[in-house]
């Protein structure tokens, strides 16, 4: 279950976050998965649900999920494509000189906090 | 009235983790102590093959072992009754993997003053402890024969981020169809830098190359400590 791991390490974060921003409550959290992170967001948004329960910052608090594009460059003929379609081997030239530009992030992109006047 | 306040953060969830990693990893340089981070899919041959390596390395490095597992202790006993090193028990309650902070705790549990070496046996899994950095010197995997040679191919991260790869059970690669060159090759395609030793935990082959691989980390390690 390596969603799980993942949402206890967000949440940690989240909580420091608040603390330091000096944040009872929390509206919102918006975070952003690469498609090829190792992470399926519907997953994700379950163990979430679960795990927001036992946490007073976020009880209630609306989870966004944003989609990274996982894109591939080739240094060959030094162009990108799309990861997932193609994988290692670059589609334009058939290089297997090839490195992930993007796609394999996790990360907390905002927090909306609840401010009581 | 309640009013709501954007906080931009844009912060990778990786990255507490890896900062915990580094400080941890450089703690057990300045100590002296080398921890090898040794990762795989369950039924790859872990337990057995360490305690073959332990035994031909334990009069000339002292060692300590840290399994973990989801549950049970059968591990932790196991090494210790069939090579007399300290050893003990981690769970993850639940989790596939351990991050540096679990690492951490498990460190604490154990007498490092007297130690060289210390063998983390992950959670059997080629997925998520290739995610977390465990503050190891090194990683190390073993990839057992009847997984089959196109594994690199399957879990690339994995692969990407070992220095050492043991193929283990070579004796029975003829009745598998297990291509070693063919290994190898997709090995490289995923990491260029991984050194690949075939060994039998079974029969003690190859076992001698990769204790002196240990021997040649660790001090190499201690140098860099000083």
């Amino acid at each position: 279950m390596h969603e799980l791991g993942v949402v206890f390490h967000c949440i940690k974060q989240i909580n420091e976050i608040a603390a330091e921003n000096n944040v009872k409550k929390l509206n919102s959290v918006t975070i952003q998965i690469g498609e090829v992170s190792t992470v399926i967001p519907h997953l994700f948004e379950d163990c979430w649900n679960w795990a927001i329960k036992k946490e007073p910052v976020l009880e209630n608090s609306k989870l966004i999920i944003e989609r990274i594009d996982a894109i591939t460059h080739c240094e060959d003929c030094l162009k990108d494509y799309p990861t997932v379609q193609h994988g290692k081997t670059c589609p334009h030239c058939g290089s297997e000189h090839t490195y992930l530009l993007q796609g394999n992030e996790i990360y907390i992109k905002q927090i909306e906090a609840i401010d009581n006047q | 009235m309640d009013e709501v306040r954007v906080i931009e953060i844009k912060k990778s969830i990786f990255e507490d983790n890896d900062r915990d990693a580094d400080v941890l990893r450089s703690e057990l340089r300045q100590k002296g102590v080398f921890l090898l981070n040794l990762m795989s899919s369950p039924g790859s041959g872990k337990t057995t093959t360490l305690i073959k390596t332990i035994n031909s390395l334990k009069k000339d490095v002292r060692i300590a072992v840290m399994e973990a597992d989801i549950d049970s202790d059968v591990d932790a006993i196991k090494i210790k009754e069939a090579t007399g090193v300290q050893s003990i028990q981690l769970h993850t309650g639940g989790m596939c993997h351990l991050d540096a902070e679990m690492t951490r705790q498990g460190l604490n549990g154990l007498d490092l003053t007297n130690t060289d070496l210390v063998i983390l046996e992950n959670v059997g899994n080629l997925v998520c402890p290739a995610e977390f950095d465990t503050g190891a010197s090194k990683n190390c995997m073993i990839l057992s024969v009847p997984e089959g040679h196109d594994k690199p191919l399957k879990y690339p991260l994995m692969f990407s981020i070992c220095d050492l790869v043991l193929i283990n059970k070579m004796d029975v690669a003829p009745y598998f169809d297990f291509d070693l060159e063919k290994c190898k090759e997709y090995i490289k395609m995923r990491n260029p830098n991984a050194q690949v030793i075939p060994i039998c935990a079974k029969t003690g082959d190859g076992i001698d190359k990769f204790a002196e691989w240990l021997k040649y980390n660790i001090t190499q390690w201690k140098k860099e400590g000083k």
